[in-house]
């Protein structure tokens, strides 16, 4: 009685139905409002260049620094059970990083390289941080990132002596915006290396296997010779480096730093992302792919009240209704409810109460 | 419905993915009856125990109980109890820290406001008339497992019921403890109440059941009274073939540990929770801690795996001197620790039973060499199929398996990893008759290949049966050291009373 490889493939993969679900309601709901909004065209840059323009490249590109930290977020909620808060703050110390050395000299490729290690080591020194706290003095990961959460964005504006400076380069407009030759954003670009490196890392090192293991059961982890510790701090620092680039993409798109509105709020998006993707925020299983779609969904979100004109101040009143139906969409009250409907309408066995022990 | 009949299930039905569980399955039970639900592992017992009590909704079928005219539908546990149906699952669900009165009488009080003093009157009342002994204003946590389990019972039983479920209640229990629960048993079953209860156990249900109820792989096999069951044609009932004759089981003879040397060796080894004693294991050997539960055995091989922060002693392996301070230390130099409390140490509830598998190997791998895929699954398969694990498939997620299946994966998890040394704390516990005496034996072959096994068990004949020599412990030491002919019943008794001689 196994189960077909299909059926397995969408038992495995049931999570990912809201955020689809959610990206799936918004386009509609865009193409009925305006068949061609999602249409791509192509029109010249400010240095002549033919590049890709469009609702759907505006979505995709506006999404990458939430996408990137809510990469690193859903490493952080499977591993410790909590989120990071910080991210935003990291972002913007990260970025204070950047300027400051690119400051340093005449920007050529080589000054922004250092620039860029310099900023991932600081970023994830203070991931490291965090992770410290979390790890070795246990304490909750929303109290222990708190204390960067509220300070950050001092740190950030200390770096750079309490400025906002310019920084000005043809390379920083090829981070922020298009690599000439190339009509893709380069930060749709950087999302998506960033995602062929985390398939490499899971593909190439057992880390999810780890992760999932300190997430679900730190005891049994430990007894198995894992370091719970050690893997919860690895969680916070590989997070450390998400809030590096998503930092540089944010400083090259403007070409400055703002520490006090960098990235600001964006904490809460890629939360909720990881939420809308389907992972436990308790801990343990995880899909990454799941926040991936759920850091799109919101953004498209975003761009489509823009799109209907909704004044900005309004956006997150709207914001905060879409997410609340999509979170109780995916609650277990509202599964369990669909899955006995599902079997009321179509008579086919289904487990309902996956979640309850059978000891 | 007949007058002595308190409750009666119906053709019940119950499908998991790829499971069939239960497969119209009927089952009676009587006013002031003991009835046993027997099985091996993966049976159907708990799922069948979880449908009476709503935990799971039923795929089709009927339960009727007493007093009450149509067929009743029973969604959740809180409407069971409604209905006179209280249960007692294996893990104890109370909370230690809370006071015993507490403990029977929270979260169902229907009063709006709590009257702590006459509550805890009732509570003494109700443990004194039940003689379990305990105090009300007595922190649970103190309590002994076998009284915090009464406990547990007096809570389900003081409201109005009629049927009484125990599910393993007595697999963490010692002799002393399972008599005086029995002797609650026999109090309940005097005033009425219809008991059903689950072990694998094949003496306590000749001890106190009235009648047995059988399932094989979802099915029902029949009702029998005791008396007309003897406990070989129950065995064969359970596992539809006969069992091996267990004396075939045969102990080798161990090479004398002066020619082929020390396996593993400890001197003064201590933890935090464990005082400092003398060890040692050699090739091929296997040898056994016993004691009575709190004696220090389980604690003893903790320390021996590093499992509790290690707090001195001087280890060899081999002869050669290593430092074994962490779990990751002891498996590199080739131990393995099956843990006792298998829901908390062991499984890794929402993984695959393929990751459960290979997780030990794993780890020592090392994270930078991940298994393939296609191992994983090879290694997987093999051992479902060794250890005959009951599973839908390798993909299932581990917290769905039947108690023993479970236990039988984490066995598998440390087989992948071929130490030269297992330590094995109660691994037959929840695990069904069949697959016992198959443990033990794999345990003497493992023995024969050369690894050092040492084995814990509450079951003393099981230790007997397959260790060479037993080390006694009492009061957190080491009361004395069995071999050869000492090797009995009434010696091992005796050293852990303290009579040694
Ligand atoms: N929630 C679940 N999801 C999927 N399968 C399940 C679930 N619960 C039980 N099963 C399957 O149903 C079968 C019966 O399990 P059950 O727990 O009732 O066995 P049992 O007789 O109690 O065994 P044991 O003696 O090992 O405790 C097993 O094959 C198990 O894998
Ligand atoms: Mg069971």
């Amino acid at each position: 009685m196994k189960r077909s490889g299909a059926s397995r493939f969408f038992y495995n993969n049931s999570q990912l139905l809201i955020p689809l679900i959610a990206i799936l309601l918004l386009t509609v709901f865009n193409l009925i409002r305006d068949p061609g909004f999602f249409s791509v065209g192509i029109a010249a840059n400010n240095n002549g260049d033919p590049v890709l323009q469009g609702n759907l490249i505006s979505i995709l590109n506006g999404a990458s620094e939430l996408v990137i930290l809510s990469m690193g977020m859903t490493l952080v909620t499977a591993a410790a059970g909590g989120q990071d808060i910080s991210v935003g703050a990291l972002a913007a110390i990260g970025g204070s990083v950047f300027v400051k050395v690119l400051k340093g000299g005449s920007i050529n490729g080589l000054l922004v390289l250092a620039a860029f290690l310099a900023c991932c080591a600081a970023a994830m020194v203070f991931g490291a941080l965090n992770g410290s706290l979390v790890s070795f003095f246990g304490i909750q990961p929303m109290i222990a990132t708190l204390i960067l959460f509220t300070c950050g964005r001092s740190i950030a504006y200390w770096i750079n002596g309490g400025a906002t400076p310019t920084v000005a380069s043809p390379i920083l407009n090829a981070i922020g915006s298009f690599i000439p030759g190339i009509p893709v954003p380069t930060p749709i670009l950087i999302v998506i290396a960033a995602g062929i490196l985390f398939a490499l890392l899971f593909r190439f090192t057992a880390l999810g296997l780890y992760i999932q293991t300190v997430g679900i059961n730190q005891g049994a982890a430990r007894l198995n010779g894992i370091s719970a510790k050690g893997i919860k701090l690895l969680s916070f620092i590989l997070l450390g480096a998400c809030c590096a680039v998503a930092g540089v993409i944010g400083v090259s798109r403007l070409g400055l730093i703002n520490h006090e509105t960098l990235l600001i709020n964006i904490e809460m998006d890629a939360i909720l992302a990881v939420a809308i993707g389907g992972n436990n925020l308790g801990g343990g299983r995880f899909k990454m792919i799941g926040s991936v779609l759920g850091a799109y969904a919101i953004q498209a979100l975003t761009i489509t009240l823009y799109a209907m004109k909704v004044p900005s101040t309004d956006v997150k009143a709207y914001k905060a209704v879409v997410i609340i139906i999509l979170v109780i969409m995916g609650s277990p009250v509202v599964k369990d409810a669909a899955g006995r409907l599902w079997k009321r309408l179509f008579g086919t066995r289904r487990t309902g109460t996956a979640g309850k022990e059978a000891a | 419905m007949q007058e002595d009949i308190v409750l009666t299930m119906r053709g019940i039905c119950k499908y998991f993915p790829g499971v069939t569980a239960l497969n119209r399955v009927d089952f009676t039970l009587r006013r002031g009856e003991i009835h046993a639900l027997m099985g091996e592992n993966g049976a159907g017992k708990s799922t069948l125990i979880k449908v009476l009590t709503g935990v799971y909704p039923m795929d089709a079928g009927e339960i009727r109980v007493d007093g009450i005219e149509n067929p009743i539908v029973i969604h959740s546990p809180q409407e069971a109890a409604g209905f006179g149906i209280s249960t007692v699952y294996q893990e104890i669900t109370l909370c230690p820290n809370l006071t015993v009165a507490e403990n029977m009488f929270i979260g169902r009080s229907p009063k709006k406001s709590v009257n702590w003093k006459s509550m805890e009157k009732r509570a003494g009342e109700i443990l004194e008339n039940l003689g379990i002994p305990a105090r009300p204003k007595q922190q649970l946590g103190r309590c002994s497992i076998a009284v915090q389990q009464m406990v547990a019972i007096a809570r389900a039983v003081d409201t109005d019921c009629k049927v009484l479920i125990l599910d393993e209640p007595t697999s963490s229990l010692d002799d002393r403890e399972v008599e005086m629960l029995f002797g609650l048993m026999r109090e309940l079953k005097a005033r009425g109440v219809g008991i059903i209860f689950v072990t694998h156990f094949l003496e306590q249900v000749y001890a106190v059941s009235d009648r047995i109820t059988v399932l094989r792989n979802g099915e029902l096999v029949g009702e029998y009274e005791v008396e007309k069951l003897p406990q070989v044609a129950l065995v064969e009932k359970m596992i539809g073939k006969d069992l091996e004759d267990l004396s075939s089981i045969q102990k080798s003879e161990v090479q004398a540990a002066s020619e082929t040397g020390d396996l593993y060796e400890a001197k003064g080894l201590s933890s935090s929770e464990a005082e400092a004693f003398d060890f040692h294991i050699a090739k091929g050997e296997v040898n056994g801690f016993t004691g009575l539960l709190g004696s220090g055995r389980s604690e003893s091989v903790r320390a021996i795996f590093g499992a509790d922060p290690v707090t001195g002693g001087a280890i060899r392996v081999n002869g050669k001197a290593v430092k074994i301070t962490k779990p990751l230390d002891a498996m590199k130099n080739g131990i393995g620790y099956l843990p006792e409390d298998r829901k908390r140490d062991g499984i890794i509830a929402d993984l695959s039973v393929r990751d459960n598998i290979i997780l030990a190997l794993q780890v020592i791998k090392g994270m930078r060499h991940p298994l393939s895929r296609a191992q994983a699954e090879a290694f997987a398969d093999e051992y479902i199929k060794a250890l005959s694990i009951k599973t839908a498939s390798p993909d299932t997620p581990i917290r769905s398996l039947s108690g023993g299946n479970q236990q039988k994966v984490i066995l598998a998890r440390w087989l992948l990893t071929h130490p030269q040394y297992l330590i094995l704390d109660e691994p037959t516990r929840g695990i069904d008759v069949g697959t016992k005496t198959e443990i033990q034996k794999l345990v003497l072959k493992l023995s024969e290949e050369g690894m050092g096994i040492t084995f814990i068990s509450s079951e003393i004949e099981e230790m007997l049966r397959t260790c060479s020599r037993l080390i006694v412990m009492r009061d957190r030491h080491i009361a004395g050291e069995l071999t050869g002919e000492e090797l009995s019943q009434e010696q091992v008794m005796r050293t852990i009373a303290g009579g040694g001689e």
